[in-house]
């Protein structure tokens, strides 16, 4: 059975369809407390002082703390870091005399019950100085804001490019701010274990390793200590699983208490309290001859990060101004970012985080190119593209400390297949018919290059037992992307056994010493890779030690559903592979006992994956209302584990897209009052915003970076969309440079309609 | 300085009591009883978000769901009478025949989603007076008659004087919303519907409903009430006046919105400014219009 490839079902969904799901708030634990978190109602004020006996004065109030309670407890460290010096930018885990936005943590009420919880965080007495909060830190001038540190990357020769230039090209974009918004809301449930003497976490999600050590530091306790445990998780898009105060906070009371808390994160508290992302300006210019041909690009950029720098510290900033060439070849080129603090949530990094912001930007510059040029945007592309001869092509720059190199990769032939499967003549002259017509609609098309699969290692261990059943156990976390299915197909291939027997472990830091985590889209590549090669070294070892008991030489046996027999005689002797794991109990045979390897993959480079997107939108000039009547995702992904889960990513991937590129937006009033901290105003798309998705999945250019070829799958379905949609939008309304903001809300996108003929 | 009177994010109801009356009357007395302290319970669709974000902390909750009497459907002297916990989607397939049902079932999909519609009431709507709202919207058009009572008796409010500003009737504490009486109107008079909200489901930026009739060629008895553009549901008396006797068509359709859309002071927030809201009515008003004479 080939299960590489194949669509195989997923087999994590039983559970989960039946309704024996465990996510973070399905566990309830005897003689528990619950954990409200007391949240900033102004985006910044000195705090003068809180007063908490009220609150304790309530029965069934066990504890009320502020930052007093918890001064030897350091701030939220980086988990990357890019960048020195930044460390006074960290979180506290409760605000430190100033508080910075609305939603930051001032206190926790621990209490019998949640609603009781909740009464008693209201009778916490806050007083506060007001301080002048930065809302808007780049308009026209940053003024008050502070700039933590300014990111430039680039290469080539500018001044050059701009001096032989026929035309210079420049726009000003910005790209509102979003964020991953899972079905399930965060959620962290500790308790201290006596018999093992371990404070453990339940609901870790992502990098249960990185934070299990993170939380053991910041607690001064031994690694051992701490042990963190990944559920089934409702969603991540980045977001979800990094290290917040809520973390910290519950392992702490159940240390300090001698108590399991339960801490289940609000909508509310959620669209406040998690990471935001997003939230740039850009002034991009570029300079072009009079073919097409882009000679350079220099850009200045401003992203808003918050109040504050969490555990990604610059990666987005980092990831912007690397990424942001694209496709594109560009002699020359500069980005000088930024990094601005605010009195707003904190951001972090959401699905193709620098990447959505970044192919908005550079797409909607090559529009406008072709536009002044008197061009066709897809010439103007092609013209520019990386040919396929140059690969793997050096940028000449560093991205997340590591050479940004595209591995593979024919950009041409993708734009060609991308046309074809568009039925592009046809298309445009259907949509040309219509606009005769009186209809305003258009097309439009953003190419991106991703990427995917950062290292550097990534480890599985994959064990038979003496009941043939396969388990393969990884330090990777399940977001609910496939995980488990995925590296049950590549392990039921690499050693002959079915899928549907092997088990997939992951997220645990118990059962496994390291672990890097599910982001970056780099599970696939990394632990698919590493199970490939445990599974490798356990058929090796299946096959020695059945050679013995068949009397064959080993290259002679094959696998096939965990029976071990002579290759072309199926039906002559054979043993099933729990017999070869009973031959290797310790004593009985040399070497390790038991039939189990552990493979560890490692990497220095990521893999680049690319794709195209394409809308076709229907404009209201009478309304602003954008309509997507089609969405059209060409993606080279190397090679396709199983294709149903990648358009299964790429479908949900673009639907965030068109929330980005349409409705999502959180707006805060000039005193940092968020005004979109609900479902009622932080507008989500549903079934009927989104058009079906087709999906064009490419295996032309496998990643010569792995042993599978695969490049990952996570966030390709939303790096082009708000590009897209945009250049869409654009095209309709017959080529407006004004069309540079995200979202395109139907205000907007009428007051650049207004000024076309009424119908 | 300043002091923190609310924790941003919360979403556990303040603690309330629950009240189930066996009959009218027993509500009526509960509601005397509590006045400003109690808040009746229909569909729960709006009240029950307000309660958990903490916006509405009512300490006695007088839940009017088991009294069935309240959930009917009547046509009497020309009249709909709605019983005040007729559930929303009731009224997607035409409750009684010609204009009048048939302009409540075009309103009633843009109710919220199946789940509000199923549970909601048409005459949790009109209390909640959200400016936004379908039924408001209806109710001012068509001048309905709201019967209350409390337990001191009853009264009959016009819909004009009904609907105060957001969220604001001319009820009293004590007073509960019986019943809605909607004229039906005459077969011959054409109606119309349109609004706009980013997503499907969500409250309209604005809305338009429109009725009238055709006598000898010319527009008669113009009536245009829009929503979501103001503080409550209002008619464009201007805009019906000029439209009176004119040649139905794309002319005084247009001259009629251009008069709705300047006549009205419309409220901007987040979602829209008032001049994109008055845009809106614009282009709703001569779509309700068309539409009128389109379909009906
Ligand atoms: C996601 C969402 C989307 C929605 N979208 C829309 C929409 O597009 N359009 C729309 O119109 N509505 C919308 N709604 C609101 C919905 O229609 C509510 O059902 C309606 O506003 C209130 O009716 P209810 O029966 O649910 O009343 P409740 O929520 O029970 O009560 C609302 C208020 O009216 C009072 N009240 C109720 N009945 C009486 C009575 N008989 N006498 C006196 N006072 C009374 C209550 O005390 C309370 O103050 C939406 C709601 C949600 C949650």
């Amino acid at each position: 059975m080939n299960y590489i490839g194949s669509s195989v079902l997923r087999i994590e969904d039983r559970p989960l369809l039946t309704g024996e799901g465990r996510f973070a708030a399905d566990l309830s634990l005897p003689d528990q407390l619950q954990m409200r978190v007391v949240r900033s109602s102004v985006a910044h004020g000195r705090l003068v002082e809180i007063d908490t006996s009220d609150a304790l004065a309530l029965d069934g109030v066990e504890a009320v703390w502020t930052h007093q309670d918890v001064q030897d407890i350091p701030p939220i460290d980086f988990r990357m870091a890019w960048v020195d010096g930044l460390e006074p930018f960290r979180q506290p885990i409760l605000a430190a005399g100033i508080t910075r936005y609305v939603g930051e943590p001032l206190a926790v009420v621990l209490a019998e019950d949640p609603y009781l919880a909740e009464d008693a965080a209201e009778l916490v007495y806050v007083e506060y100085e007001d301080l002048q909060p930065v809302v808007d830190p780049y308009q026209p001038e940053p003024g008050e804001a502070v700039e933590t540190t300014l990111v430039e990357k680039g290469y080539g020769d500018l001044e050059e490019a701009f001096e032989g230039a026929a035309e210079i090209v420049e726009m000003e974009l910005r790209v509102g701010r979003h964020t991953g918004v899972p079905m399930e809301t965060r959620g962290a449930q500790a308790w201290y274990d006596p018999l093992r003497s371990v404070v453990e976490m339940f609901g870790a999600a992502k990098v249960p390793h990185h934070n299990r050590a993170a939380i053991a530091s910041m607690l001064g306790l031994p690694l051992g200590s701490v042990l963190l445990r990944e559920g089934h998780v409702g969603g991540g898009f980045g977001i979800r699983g990094e290290l917040y105060p809520e973390d910290v906070l519950v392992c702490l009371a159940a240390l300090r208490l001698g108590r399991p808390i339960r801490w289940i994160e609000d909508r509310k508290e959620h669209l406040l309290a998690a990471n935001h992302s997003r939230d740039q300006v850009h002034r991009i210019r570029a300079a072009v001859d009079r073919d097409g041909w882009i000679r350079g690009v220099d850009d200045e950029c401003w992203v808003d990060q918050g109040a504050y720098l969490r555990t990604h510290q610059v990666t987005v900033t980092e990831l912007t101004t690397s990424l942001l060439p694209g496709p594109y070849v560009w002699p020359a080129y500069r980005s000088r970012a930024h990094v601005m603090l605010s009195n707003k949530t904190p951001c972090g990094t959401y699905r193709a985080p620098g990447r959505f912001e970044t192919t908005f930007v550079r797409e909607r510059l090559i529009d406008l190119i072709s536009d002044r040029l008197e061009m066709d945007s897809v010439g103007v592309r092609r013209r520019n593209l990386i040919p396929a001869d140059q690969m793997p092509f050096h940028r000449e720059i560093e991205a997340l400390g590591t050479e940004v190199t595209y591995d593979s990769g024919d950009y041409h032939l993708l734009l060609d297949r991308t046309l074809e499967f568009l039925d592009y003549e046809d298309l445009t002259a259907a949509l040309a018919r219509r606009r005769s017509e009186g209809e305003v609609v258009g097309l439009g098309m953003g190419f991106f290059v991703e990427k995917s699969g950062l290292g550097p290692f990534d480890g599985v261990r994959v064990t038979v037992d003496e009941a043939g059943e396969v388990v393969v156990t990884t330090g990777v976390a399940s977001v609910g992307q496939g995980v488990e299915t995925v590296l049950a197909q590549v392990c039921a291939d690499t050693l002959g056994v079915e899928a549907e027997s092997v088990r997939v472990r992951h997220g645990q830091t118990d059962e496994i010493a390291y672990g890097m985590g599910a982001f970056a889209s780099r599970v696939t590549v990394m632990s698919g890779s590493a199970t490939l090669l445990a599974a490798g070294q356990v058929r090796e070892r299946a096959l020695e030690t059945a050679s013995g008991m068949l009397e064959a030489a080993p290259q002679d046996l094959t696998i096939d559903r965990g029976r071990v027999f002579v290759q072309g005689s199926p039906d002559g002797p054979s043993v099933m592979l729990g017999e070869v794991a009973a031959r290797l109990r310790p004593g009985q045979a040399e070497g390790t006992p038991g039939l189990t390897a552990e493979g560890w993959f490692e990497v220095d480079h990521m893999t680049y994956p690319y794709g195209i997107h394409c809308a076709v939108v229907r404009v209201d000039p009478e309304s602003g209302e954008v309509t997507v009547e089609r969405f059209v995702v060409a993606y080279e992904i190397g090679r396709a584990v199983n294709p149903k889960l990648v358009e299964g990513q790429i479908a949900g991937g673009a639907a965030q897209g068109i929330g980005g590129a349409l409705l999502e937006d959180f707006a805060y009033d000039e005193s940092g009052q968020p005004l979109t901290s609900s479902f009622m105003d932080y507008l989500m798309p549903t079934v009927v915003e989104v058009p079906e998705v087709e999906v064009l999945l490419c295996e032309d250019a496998p990643s010569p970076l792995n042993p599978l070829g695969v490049k990952g799958a996570g966030e390709g379905g939303i790096t082009a969309a708000g590009a897209a949609i945009a250049n869409a939008v654009a095209d309709a309304l017959g080529g407006s440079e004004e069309v540079s903001c995200l979202p395109l809300s139907p205000e907007r996108v009428r007051r650049i309609a207004r000024s076309l003929p009424r119908p | 300085m300043g002091v923190q009177y609310y924790n941003p994010a919360c979403m556990k109801p303040a603690s309330f009591d629950y009240l189930a009356p066996r009959s009218l009357e027993e509500a009526l007395d509960y509601l005397a009883e509590h006045g400003y302290e109690a808040k009746v319970l229909a569909g729960g669709q709006s009240l029950v978000p307000a309660m958990n974000f903490r916006l509405a902390r009512p300490a006695v909750l007088v839940d009017i769901n088991p009294l069935s009497e309240l959930d009917y459907l009547e046509e009497t002297d020309h009249r709909l009478r709605i019983g005040t916990l007729v559930r929303h989607s009731t009224f997607e397939k035409p409750v009684c025949q010609g204009p009048t049902g048939r302009l409540l079932a075009m309103a009633a999909r843009h109710v919220g989603h199946w789940p509000i519609r199923v549970r909601g009431t048409f005459g949790g709507s009109l209390a909640h007076a959200d400016p936004a709202a379908e039924w408001c919207v209806i109710a001012r058009l068509l001048d309905a008659d709201l019967v209350t009572r409390s337990s001191s008796g009853g009264r009959h409010i016009p819909a004009e004087m009904f609907f105060q500003t957001v969220f604001t009737t001319a009820l009293e504490p004590d007073e509960l919303l019986l019943e809605a009486r909607l004229p039906l109107l005459s077969s011959d008079t054409k109606v119309g519907f349109q609004q706009f909200s980013r997503r499907a489901g969500d409250f309209a930026l604005a809305m338009v409903a429109v009725a009238f009739q055709i006598e000898e060629g010319k527009v008669m008895n113009p009536r245009i009430a829009l929503g979501g553009v103001s503080d409550r549901p209002l008619r464009a008396p201007e805009a019906e006046q000029m439209i009176e006797g004119a040649d139905p068509g794309d002319p005084s359709f247009r001259a009629a919105a251009e008069t709705a859309a300047r006549e009205i002071e419309a409220i901007g927030d987040i979602h829209g400014s008032a001049s994109y809201r008055r845009d809106l009515v614009r282009a709703l008003t001569r779509r309700a219009f068309e539409q009128a004479i389109t379909i009906s």
